[in-house]
């Protein structure tokens, strides 16, 4: 048992310290019904790291990676290449094995990245503050629809049609219990997109409007007009980001007048491990900071004067506020927003521009493509790097079988809309700079015979 | 033969006595190494990535190109591996010693964990891919599922909370959907004063009271209060076993049966199960719900503050009220997904979904991995030792720190002392720091309210004996000087890459992002 | 005027219909160095007892009650940019806010300065 330091000398010594005469007079206070007699049952004894790195390898290859084939995925989560030293630097052992900042004299590692991290955020969304991470994107924009309604002590928060369906899952979850009212439709597949609607739906009872930039359907819109609608009418205006690497380059929500942009920051140092874990965005205006959920890093002073870091404003939070806080979160994604922080400075200002061109240009090139498949059209008049195609039929079986062609062809709307067959034709397409145009080349065929 | 005169010393001079050390003109200390913020020393010029040139093509982003100055800084590669190679050698770490932060299981996290987590076929799937491409995948959280069931005793696991607190939120959502479902409108539940803080902030944040339960004077659970508050308007009671003063609530299965039969469900919190793991199992104590940090007794990495994964064990009651997804083995052996659109036929009765996708895959490999490779005479031999470890510490030093409740019985997981007999003015905070210097991580401090100046101290099974030992001299060392009230260890660290913080000043003025300084003067 | 004290360690100045209403200097020293003070909104209108502000330490958030009834006339802006006034001159300029008294016979049951004395030396 390679984990397990004590040797059967060093327990017997320690039991003698202790006064006990064996391990079993440790539990006495377990009631005797509820002791197991023996090993779970089961479940096999200890293993080899060689058979068990054996028994994981075989799980892992029965799935087919993105980086296996032509890939063209997204609706919230994207392949992007990660640079090598990403994962080296955010596996040592003071970063990942640390715990979270309680004793700042201590981690001033991981409290200096939290305060770089805050400052890349808060200016990538174009906000005054970010806090230093939520569990990921969904979850986030919930808490955006709380604090709203802290804020205006209103409680009906309008959603778009544009938000990503499983956002708007977690946000019906959560509103059940909390009696905030939710208003939804699942979009259409026109270009435009719902903004006119939206701001003919605010109301005085109105807490907030969610929106999300570029939307599930991948179209840009500005969002200055809602900003103001919303704002007009004493609301507030949620951004939800979930490509954030397309602030590289359109306008931050913030900038338009969003007063809360969450996110999801998966798509810069954080690879797509199916799901999770993944990066919560947080960010606001400075006037709003006290009703923030989640952890925040300031900067302060030690003792002898120098600059320091420290968590701080915590009396928003759980431990200490307990029922009264601003949200239960407690551990949030620590080690993913360290990924984020190190890719943002790898790439700069600089090279986020250039990224963020490279998959537009490739995106448009690859709408391009496709659209000469016959039957296809093209939904988006305006994208970042992921658009919407009208096939012919009904996407998802298309994907399915584009699969088992060894071609991983985008997100059907049959899948994030099982409710909606008459938006089944939609099929979602993400283009990142990993993509090659060999790749695309592969996609125009396979979808073309498939349509045929 | 000829001598070198020119040569260096290879004695150092005795050090006569002890002199302040110079200060040095960058700040650095040898090994110890200053550095500045990267907006201080980047520049939004520079870049550590290169990309091939984008093919030439007509912009379509609607008019709304990002024309601003976004004001992110750039380092190149090798600036890059040193700013955050410097800054991590500023912080504690479990690879560096023992990490006794009390509910907090800071155990040894096995670096096969990574490897595995790292493989492409884990590490570089998307959550949306067509199921056939993904049934290793699936086929990991199932059989994750599967074990998390077997140790717990439980009937279902939820498997998609991303942390312990999420994992709550999804207990007390199944148990809401549940009261639900049988036309019951519960407002209360009930949280013992020395809970976490999350218990209370969960139970407020999907829209119940909070009341709390007192505590006996040995640090349990009032079972008689607990009866006389249960009532038809109690919906659940949260129960942190082993308990947050290290204890094991003794009376669980009374209190479970109370419950039931006052119509309410049981929440346990198993932040500590690593205390009880592989030698009890909650669903034999009557538990309905409990979630269970993978990030604590299944060792996946705390990474400075998450990710964590709080799967729930569930109860046959609450099982049909859990969130999508769900997975889901079939007579042929694949894996398939229940998600919106087949919920209706086959758990209609989910209170939806929690988070986007499938919980946290890059902690489920891990912990899979720790289990597989513990196995069941492993898992056992966690809980033995983790129970040994403390047990040792609180005896060991029990005559000069005050253990409240060491007179009652063993502990468990974690050994709870108190401030008391230490000198008039001297605080637990002074231990703590002063532990520091000694080249510990402070234990958790100020928690459970229940005790005053509360100190406690989980080793965890992953230390051996010489560890705890030097641990033990240290913290007895310190409990020796704020008895006597040495007045040095008030400025404790003295050691550490910074001195005692201000957080006041923090809390006054909050300065959350960084501003070019002539923006901040002005602003001032 | 007169001044009152109430056994949450508020004190309170009436002045004809209104009442000044703070923490007192045992409070402040119990909280330790004060961060934060929300205050309630002008217009305001609490019963004897609603929680009425926060004041907020590194370490822990306190509830100040409305020890009488009434509406809010004026809170402390002095407080939002310089809350270490509560730790500094708790009982004079560091005050929350200004109530019109709704019920003067709510004032009976309060502690006067002598009292309140005794009641902090028996904490």
């Amino acid at each position: 048992m390679r984990y397990l330091p004590l040797t059967d000398g060093d327990r017997q010594e320690m039991l003698s310290v202790i006064g006990a005469s064996s391990i079993d007079d440790l539990f006495v206070d377990v009631p005797t019904e509820a002791r197991l007699a023996d090993k779970i049952a089961g479940l096999p004894d200890h293993a080899s790291e060689l058979s068990v790195e054996r028994h994981m390898a075989a799980l892992a290859r029965k799935n087919l990676s993105a980086g296996e084939a032509p890939f063209f995925l997204g609706a919230g989560a994207y392949k992007h290449h990660v640079p090598a030293s990403v994962d080296h630097l955010i596996q040592r052992g003071e970063f990942l094995t640390a715990y979270t900042p309680y004793q700042p004299e201590i981690a001033q590692g991981t409290l200096q990245v939290l305060f770089e991290f805050q400052t890349q955020v808060a200016r990538l969304l174009g906000c005054d503050v970010a806090n230093a991470s939520m569990y990921d994107g969904s979850t986030a924009c919930w808490e955006a629809i709380g604090m709203a309604r802290r804020v205006t002590k209103r409680a009906k928060a309008l959603l778009s049609s544009g938000l990503h369906p499983h956002y708007v899952s977690v946000a019906r979850t959560m509103a059940k219990f909390t009696g905030d009212a939710l208003v939804y439709e699942t979009p259409k597949l026109e270009a435009a997109t719902d903004i006119d609607a939206l701001i003919a739906a605010i109301d005085k009872d109105t807490s907030c409007v969610v929106v999300q930039y570029p939307d599930i359907l991948g179209r840009i819109a500005d969002l200055t007009p809602l900003a103001d609608a919303a704002h007009e009418a004493g609301a507030l205006l949620v951004a939800v980001v979930t490509e954030p690497v397309a602030l590289g380059a359109i306008q931050a929500p913030g900038h338009m007048g969003a007063d809360i942009v969450v996110g999801e920051g998966q798509s810069i140092g954080v690879g797509l491990q199916f799901g999770g874990p993944y990066l919560g965005l947080f960010a606001c205006k400075q006037k709003y900071v006290r009703q923030m959920p989640g952890r925040l890093c300031g900067e302060t002073f030690d003792a002898a004067g120098k600059r320091g870091f420290v968590l701080t404003l915590s009396t928003r939070e759980q431990h200490i506020r307990r029922e009264k806080a601003t949200s239960n979160i407690c551990t949030n994604s620590g080690l993913c927003a360290l990924a984020f922080s190190i890719h943002m400075t790898l790439l700069g200002e600089k090279g986020l521009r250039e990224l963020a061109g490279l998959n537009h240009a490739m995106a448009v090139e690859t709408a391009d493509r496709l659209v000469q498949v016959p039957g296809v059209k093209l939904l988006n008049d305006s994208f970042f790097n992921e658009f919407t195609l009208i096939l012919p039929k009904d996407a998802r079986e298309v994907v399915r079988r584009l699969a088992d062609r060894g071609v991983l062809g985008g997100v059907s709307l049959g899948r994030l809309f099982p409710d909606a067959p008459e938006i089944g034709k939609g099929l979602v397409v993400a283009v990142t700079e990993t993509v090659t145009p060999e790749d695309v080349e592969a996609f125009a065929k396979a979808l073309e015979e498939e349509l045929a | 033969m000829t001598m070198l005169k020119e040569g260096r010393p290879t004695a150092p001079e005795p050090v006569k006595e002890a002199h302040m050390a110079p200060a040095t003109a960058t700040g650095n200390r040898a090994l110890m190494l200053e550095e500045a913020l990267i907006f201080e020393i980047g520049s939004v010029d520079t870049t550590g990535v290169d990309f091939p040139d984008a093919p030439k093509v007509e912009s379509r982003l609607g008019g709304l190109a990002r024309t601003d100055a976004i004001g992110l800084p750039g380092l190149s590669e090798q600036e890059t591996v040193r700013h955050y190679t410097r800054l991590s050698r500023q912080n504690y770490a479990i690879d560096l010693g023992l990490f006794p932060l009390g509910s907090c299981t800071m155990k040894h996290n096995p670096r096969l964990n990574e490897k595995v987590a790292r493989m492409p076929g884990f590490a570089d799937i998307h959550p949306l891919q067509p199921q056939s491409t993904v049934q290793g995948a699936l086929g990991v959280i199932n059989e994750l599922a599967f074990w998390l069931i077997d140790l717990t005793g439980m009937h279902g696991v939820a498997m998609t909370p991303k942390a312990g607190a999420h994992g709550e939120l999804c207990g007390l959502l199944c148990i809401r959907a549940a009261l639900e479902a049988r036309g019951d409108a519960r407002q209360v539940v009930l949280v013992p004063e020395s809970a976490h803080g999350t218990n209370p902030a969960t139970a407020a944040f999907c829209g119940y009271q909070v009341e709390n339960i007192p505590a006996t004077p040995e640090g349990r659970v009032d079972l008689a209060a607990l009866e006389a508050r249960l009532g038809p308007d109690v919906a659940a009671v949260m129960i942190t076993n082993p308990n947050t003063c290290g204890l094991f609530e003794r009376d669980m299965k009374k209190i479970a049966d109370a419950v039931h039969a006052a119509g309410a469900f049981v929440y346990c919190d198993g932040a500590n199960f690593n205390a009880i793991v592989g030698r009890v199992r909650p669903g034999d104590l009557g538990v309905d719900a409990m979630h269970i940090n993978l990030h604590k007794t299944f060792s996946t990495p705390h990474g400075g503050g998450g990710p964590g994964s709080g799967p729930v064990v569930l109860s046959e009651a609450l099982s049909p009220f859990g969130p999508l997804p769900y997975t889901a083995r079939m007579a042929d052996g694949t894996i398939h997904l229940i998600e919106e659109e087949n919920v209706g036929e086959e758990m209609p009765q989910s209170f939806g979904r929690m988070s986007a996708f499938h919980g946290q895959m890059g902690m489920f490999t891990r912990a899979l991995t720790y289990i597989l490779s513990h196995g069941a005479d492993g898992l056992r031999q966690v809980a033995e030792d983790a129970v040994l470890n403390a047990n040792y510490v609180l005896r060991s030093l029990e005559d000069v720190l005050d253990a409240p409740f060491g007179a009652s019985g063993p502990c468990m997981h974690e050994a709870l002392f108190s401030d008391k007999g230490l000198a008039e003015g001297f605080t637990t905070l002074d231990i703590a720091k002063g532990l520091i210097d000694e080249g510990f991580h402070p234990m958790t401090m100020y928690f459970p309210l229940v005790v005053h100046g509360a100190m406690l101290v989980e080793p965890t099974e992953t230390e051996s004996k010489a560890a705890l030992d030097q641990f033990i001299l240290a913290l007895r060392s310190l409990a020796e000087r704020a008895r006597a009230g040495d007045e040095a260890l008030k400025g404790a660290p003295y050691h550490a890459p910074r001195r005692r913080l201000d957080e006041t000043l923090a809390a006054r003025k909050p300065v959350l992002t960084w501003s070019e300084p002539e923006l901040a003067q002005a602003a001032e | 005027m007169s001044r009152y004290f109430t056994d949450e360690h508020e004190w309170i100045d009436v002045a004809g219909e209104i009442a000044t209403v703070g923490i007192t200097d045992y409070a402040q020293e119990q909280l330790g160095d004060i961060v934060f003070v929300e205050l309630p909104a002008e217009g305001a209108v609490f019963e004897k007892g609603d929680d009425a502000a926060v004041v907020e330490s590194v370490k822990a958030a306190s509830d100040v009650y409305a020890p009488i009834s009434g509406e809010v006339v004026e809170a402390n802006g002095a407080l939002e940019d310089e809350p270490a006034l509560v730790n500094s001159d708790p009982e004079e300029d560091g005050w929350f806010f200004k109530l019109r008294v709704a019920d003067a016979s709510e004032l009976d049951g309060l502690m006067d300065e002598a009292a309140y004395k005794k009641f902090v030396a028996s904490l």
